[in-house]
């Protein structure tokens, strides 16, 4: 098994905290894996992205230029790697602020409605997890037991109040996203 | 179970400086490397090792404290990136010439000038061939992983005080920003004052009733005092090169070509590697791990078998001069590089290697 995915879109949508939940919850799971943020001008410009790689080998190149699975978060993002995902491979997008759908036909395509679903709940602050439920639903590469156990790990014991919170985002998450091609 | 952690290569070079019982860190921020001294911060090891951790006023300053502190016998450090480790050179230099121990990190950062801060290895002639003034040599390690960023702060203490040598652990932005699992080394505490004086009996730590006082320096004005001491770090360097050659090879022993990259580029040269392997060319990678001192005698010895050498940096060619000099011209060596923070792809590398070796 490996998985070599990209996750962009705009600084504050928790874009490199959701490859870090996700690649801690790879490690629970013995897996070998690699993050590697977008750090140069991305960064200080809006936008951000991820590469996270999920493998039961020993990992190469944590570099990539085409990807198994691409989350693009912002129209940017999605002019930039929708050309990036492998033929046969999945793009996952989120429907807000999107001027145009997906354009490839060689691959399948998810949208999920995470942004406005989670301010229609007044949970802005767990949209990554929407997204990250929705990734898991269509490809359960890690449990979501273990992505409990990593978010738990990895925060803070005075956050973990917000621990459910996480877990409900991630299955309403798994509910709204929806195949389109 | 060893306790595996996830975290960046930075964070990991800070945990393991304190577990190796490292005595000071002195440094000033600079991308992509600012989370080693922000994470000695959070641990706060002067609360529990005891170990100083300071943000001096410049990369001046912070070399020439490393300085002092080496000059005590102590085990003390520094890191910074390309721009950084430019303003150390003057202390390097120094260091180097009064034959102290002490540990450098640079993440290195596109250059020349201020440039970017994304990831590059131009500065590996800086840091093999000089950088500072004068005949030294700096021991040269090239971590690939953060699990090396972790184990190679222990081994470049290790050799710097074996040869009274400062070390340089040379990074590249890319394994200094990454996060993979990681074994830290287990707690070893600081040395006592005792042990240290044991460990370094030249070391300024206060005269001691009946003997010499210990003089720290650099300088020699007469030429014949100046000339032995270079013949002595000559001899020193020498014995260097004999023992502490390091690398590693993957698929090098039925290869046909061989790829040489040292850093991250080794990692995107072996996904370059497996890809080609699938077709049927049997490419082979050598990584350089020591980069001084470089693996000559083992490059020299593969380059009677194989057909042809392509050397990957995220430079304009620095370490293909050093294979140039292994090979002497038994068979061709090519180059791709990547400039400005730019990385090569896997894919990328490929397709040159086959415009170059005219494979189809």
């Amino acid at each position: 098994m490996k998985k070599e995915i990209i996750i962009a879109g705009f600084g504050g949508q928790g874009v490199l905290s959701m490859g870090k939940i996700l690649a801690y919850a790879g490690l629970l799971e013995n897996k070998e894996v690699t993050w590697m943020p977008a750090y140069g001008p991305e960064q200080r410009g809006g936008t951000a992205n991820v590469t996270v790689i999920l493998s039961d080998q020993k990992i190469s190149s944590p570099m990539l230029k085409f990807f198994d699975i691409a989350i693009v978060l912002n129209q940017p993002s999605m002019d930039k790697f929708e050309n990036s995902v492998k033929p046969g491979g999945i793009l996952i997008y989120d429907s807000n602020g999107m001027t145009r759908k997906p354009a490839r036909k060689d691959i399948s395509v998810y949208c999920t409605n995470a942004t406005d679903k989670a301010s229609e709940m007044g949970a802005q602050k767990t949209f990554n997890m929407f997204v990250l439920g929705g990734l898991l639903k269509i490809d359960p590469m890690v449990s979501i037991d273990k992505v409990m156990l990593g978010l738990k790990k990895s925060l803070p014991e005075r956050h973990h109040k917000l621990l459910p919170a996480n877990e409900e985002a991630m299955k309403i998450g798994m509910e709204i996203i929806q195949k389109e091609n | 179970m060893e306790d595996i952690k996830l975290m960046k290569g930075n964070e990991a070079i800070a945990h393991a400086a304190i577990r190796c019982g490292a005595d000071g860190y002195f440094g000033y921020p600079i991308t992509p490397q600012s989370e080693v001294m922000e994470t000695l911060m959070d641990e706060a090891p002067w609360k529990t090792t005891g170990m100083v951790v300071l943000q001096a006023e410049s990369e001046v300053a912070a070399i020439n404290m490393v300085y002092g502190g080496a000059a005590c016998g102590k085990k003390v450090m520094t890191s910074s990136s390309s721009p950084g480790i430019s303003l150390k050179q003057e202390g390097i230099s120094y260091i180097a010439g009064a034959e102290l121990p002490c540990l450098i990190v640079n993440v290195m950062r596109g250059g020349p000038g201020l440039g970017t801060i994304q990831p590059s290895q131009a500065d590996y002639f800086q840091t093999v061939k000089g950088g500072g003034h004068g005949d030294y040599r700096l021991i040269t390690l090239s971590p690939a992983s953060v699990q090396e960023m972790a184990d190679f702060v222990e081994l470049g203490f290790e050799l710097a005080f074996k040869y009274n040598n400062p070390s340089m652990i040379l990074a590249d932005g890319i394994i200094g920003q990454m996060m993979e699992k990681v074994v830290l080394p287990d707690f070893k505490p600081r040395r006592t004052d005792d042990e240290t004086r044991k460990q370094c009996p030249w070391g300024t730590m206060g005269k001691v009733e009946g003997e010499q006082r210990h003089i720290i320096t650099s300088l020699a004005l007469e030429a014949d005092v100046m000339e032995a001491t270079n013949n002595r770090l000559q001899a020193k360097y020498k014995k260097i090169e004999e023992a502490e050659v390091r690398f590693e090879e993957i698929n090098c022993d039925d290869a046909d070509y061989i790829f040489v990259a040292f850093g991250s580029g080794a990692r995107i040269c072996a996904s370059a590697m497996e890809a080609a392997r699938a077709e049927g060319i049997k490419i082979g990678v050598l990584r350089p791990i020591t980069l001084w001192p470089f693996p000559t005698k083992e490059i020299a010895r593969l380059a009677k078998k194989v057909k042809g050498f392509m050397v990957v940096e995220f430079s304009a060619g620095q370490m293909v001069e050093d294979v140039r000099l292994a090979v002497n011209g038994a068979v061709p060596v090519e180059f791709h590089g990547r400039m400005g923070g730019n990385v090569p792809s896997s894919e990328e590398i490929i397709t040159k290697f086959k415009e170059k070796f005219s494979i189809k």
